[in-house]
This record gives C-alpha cells, sequence and structure tokens, in this order.
C-alpha cells in the first residue's frame, strides 16, 4: 500500500472509530436546510427558487465545520511530525487529507442532497442536478478549506479564521454550483456550469496540495 | 578511525528571532551514538528537528555519506526513525494499528512479520489492540518506542525518550538502543537523564 492509500485508509478508519464527528455534519446539513421551509412558508415556487441556494450553502457551512480539526489533531498529537518525515511527497499527504475528508463529508452531503431537496419542491430532474453539482464542486470546498485549515494551524480561533479565509474562495463554486441547478430550470446552459464547476476543481487539484504542504511545513517549525 | 555517515558542520538555528545555537560540527559513524545535553531552551529539541528537516538552519551543512541532505530530502527522511515530545500515535487506534500505519506513511506496505518482535522488545504484546487512548503516559511513550523499533532506519533522533518510562521500560530501551548501534545503527538522543548506553555527549548551552 502506497503512503498515500495508507493516509486515507488511516483517516478514514479514524472516522469511522468516532462516527459522531461525521454526524454533527450531516445533522447540520439537515438541520439547516430543512429550517428553511420551515421559516420561508409553503409557497412552493419561492422555495423551487432558493432551493439550490440554500443547499449548497448549507454544504459549505457543513464542510466547513468538520475542516478545523482536518490537520489541528495530528498537529496535537505529533502525527503531523510523522508526515512531515514521511519519505514521499507532502503534497500527495495534502491531497490524501483533503481526499479523506471528501469521502466523509462532500460525498455524504452531495447524496443527502436530493432528499433534502423535495422539501423545497425540486423535480426529478433538479434533485439530480443538485447532486451532480455537489458531487463535482464539494472537493473544491475540502481542497480549499484544507488550505485555509493549514494556514489557521495552531492559530487562536482557528475555527473563525478558517471561516473567513475559506469562505470568499469559496464563493465562485457556490455561485457556479448554485447557478447549474437553476439554469437546467430556467432553461440555461446546466453543462456549462457543470463544466466550469469542474474547472475550478482541477484548479484546486492543481493549486491547493502545494501550498498546503507549504502552509503544514511553516507550522512544523 | 571509522568513516563518518553523518556530517555536521557549522550548523546555526535561529527562533523567534533568538539565536538558538551556531557553530556546531560533529559526526557520527555507523554504530555511534551522540547525547545532546543542556538546560531547558539551550536548543537539543531544534537542533534534532533540524537533523530532521523539520527546522530550516540558518546556515550549516548536514551530510549523509558526504551527501547533502537537502539534495534528497525524501531519501533522508527515509533514514530517520523519529521520536519527538509527543508520541505521534493515534488515541482511537490500538497499538498495532499505530505501529503498523507509522510503516505504511513511511512507505512501507507490509510490516507485519516484524511488529510482534517490536511489540516483544516493549511488552506490549497484550495491549497490541488496546487503543492508545486508554493507555497510560509510559505505555504510549513504549508504543512510540516500538514504532521507532519498527521503523529499522539507519539514523534514530530520539527527543527525552526516557520520558514516563518505568524501570524495565528504561531497561527495554536500552537493550534496543543498543541492539541497533550493534547493527551499525546511528542514534542521537536529547536528554536530561543518563541514558546508560556508551557514547559521545554534546553540551549545549543557552545562547542569549
Amino acid at each position: 500500500m502506497s503512503g498515500f492509500a495508507a493516509l486515507v485508509s488511516r483517516d478514514l478508519r479514524l472516522v469511522w472509530r468516532r462516527p459522531g464527528d461525521v454526524a454533527v455534519v450531516l445533522a447540520f446539513f439537515v438541520v439547516a436546510t430543512t429550517l428553511f421551509p420551515l421559516g420561508i412558508g409553503p409557497e412552493a415556487n419561492v422555495l423551487a427558487r432558493i432551493a439550490s441556494g440554500v443547499l449548497w450553502c448549507a454544504a459549505l457551512f457543513a464542510a466547513l465545520l468538520s475542516l478545523d480539526r482536518l490537520f489541528a489533531a495530528d498537529f496535537e498529537d505529533g502525527t503531523l511530525d510523522l508526515l512531515l518525515l514521511a519519505p514521499w511527497p507532502l503534497e500527495l499527504a495534502a491531497l490524501a487529507k483533503c481526499g479523506a475528508h471528501w469521502i466523509v463529508t462532500g460525498l455524504p452531503l452531495a447524496l443527502l442532497a436530493p432528499f433534502l431537496g423535495v422539501a423545497f419542491g425540486l423535480d426529478r430532474d433538479s434533485l439530480l442536478a443538485l447532486a451532480a453539482t455537489l458531487l463535482v464542486g464539494t472537493p473544491t470546498l475540502s481542497l480549499i478549506g484544507g488550505l485555509a485549515a493549514a494556514l489557521t494551524l495552531g492559530a487562536r480561533k482557528s475555527g473563525a479564521l478558517l471561516a473567513l479565509l475559506a469562505l470568499p474562495l469559496c464563493v465562485p463554486t457556490l455561485i457556479f454550483g448554485a447557478g447549474a441547478v437553476e439554469a437546467l430550470a430556467t432553461g440555461g446552459d446546466f453543462g456549462a456550469h457543470l463544466a466550469v464547476l469542474a474547472a475550478l476543481a482541477l484548479v484546486a487539484l492543481a493549486t491547493t496540495p502545494w501550498a498546503i504542504a507549504a502552509a503544514l511545513r511553516q507550522a512544523g517549525e | 578511525m571509522a568513516t563518518s555517515l553523518l556530517e555536521v558542520a557549522d550548523l546555526a538555528c535561529r527562533r523567534g528571532g533568538r539565536k538558538v545555537f551556531e557553530r556546531l560540527s560533529f559526526s557520527l559513524a555507523a554504530g555511534e551514538m551522540l547525547t545532546l545535553m543542556g538546560r531547558n531552551g539551550s536548543g537539543k529539541t531544534t537542533l534534532l528537528r533540524a537533523l530532521a528537516l523539520l527546522v530550516r538552519p540558518e546556515v550549516g551543512m548536514i551530510h549523509w555519506q558526504g551527501v547533502d541532505v537537502r539534495a534528497e530530502p525524501e531519501a533522508w527522511r527515509g533514514r530517520i526513525a523519529w521520536l519527538g515530545h509527543l508520541e505521534g500515535l493515534k488515541g482511537d487506534l490500538s497499538v498495532a494499528e499505530n505501529l503498523l500505519s507509522a510503516e505504511r506513511l513511511r512507505g512501507v506496505p507490509s510490516a507485519e512479520d516484524r511488529l510482534d518482535s517490536a511489540l516483544v522488545a516493549f511488552d506490549l504484546s497484550s495491549l497490541a489492540a488496546r487503543a492508545v487512548r486508554t493507555l497510560s503516559a509510559g505505555q504510549r511513550r513504549r508504543t512510540a518506542l516500538a514504532r521507532v523499533v519498527l521503523a529499522q532506519a539507519p539514523l534514530w533522533l530520539l527527543d527525552e525518550p526516557l520520558n514516563a518510562l518505568d524501570v524495565p521500560a528504561q531497561a527495554a530501551f536500552r537493550a534496543a538502543l543498543e541492539k541497533h548501534l550493534a547493527a551499525g545503527g546511528l542514534a542521537i538522543a536529547a536528554t536530561h537523564a543518563n541514558l546508560g548506553v556508551a557514547g559521545r555527549m554534546l553540551e549545549l548551552s543557552r545562547q542569549t
């Protein structure tokens, strides 16, 4: 097993041993999104129109909830030193950590979202489109959030700092993610929105691991 | 005189604007041990971290078999077994899982065949399946030392290895260290205690 696969496997095993951490994230997503129909009322047109934006915002906040522990736990127990000393690129370790984070947050959020979308009165095509945009867009949230988590490692009030750093960088993903579902409903070009989301994910994939690795080295000094 | 494997010359480090040490030079041959002594804040941990390239030295060189370790950092890191102040263990994983996971992170796919001997060396066999968070401080330190042994790396960098160890565990550590040195390994340990293993000593003094 390569170091990359070993790290993904270790992080997934840790989540499996402590499922409450992921359950809190998913519960937040469910509670936050279901509050909107309750607060706004049963006006079907209004709910359907805001659905993608609400679900995308809730997914973004839910993903951020779990990100402050992404590297902090390793920093606090000394395993970050072992990652820094691993004889393979730290950039791959950063990618592995973000990948494991996506598997336990982004992926379940994307799979859960269509069920919550029913409460907003979205039709079948919109529900599938919502899941597709979250599947393509949430890796960007994990990568950008991972960068913010690495940059705020060891800082006081790191959770708030992390949100302040990550949220503005996630705005393009949020706009095109929510916009894609709306485009489908209004006859716009859903494919183009999805392509931009994929491009944003690729840019994040190509840049953030290096920045995360640099931030982790700095934190290790 | 034996050929030096590790050569350190004119090493200087600065932390937070303060000079921690400077013009530090030493060399180690196969089977040699260097004990770092000095008061709190004298730079023992910083030196260990600089040798592991976790801290960037201000100036100086670190050569392994005549090659600058910064030229091939990944190969250099593969030659190091590290024990820091913190144990580097995951509380939710068992002792055995921690040890095997650490080896896999070093890119060693299968260490199962060597696991038993590492566990036996530190009397951890009966604790192998226990979650690390349920262990005492001494048991966690023994687990971290077992990880060092399991790594089979030529250079051990140890920060206060005897921390929290009882007398039998200290004896087990000495036995493991002597075995490592007898096999041609090198070790550098920062400590306030007498490790009880023959070797050279380097006294670091606090810079003002």
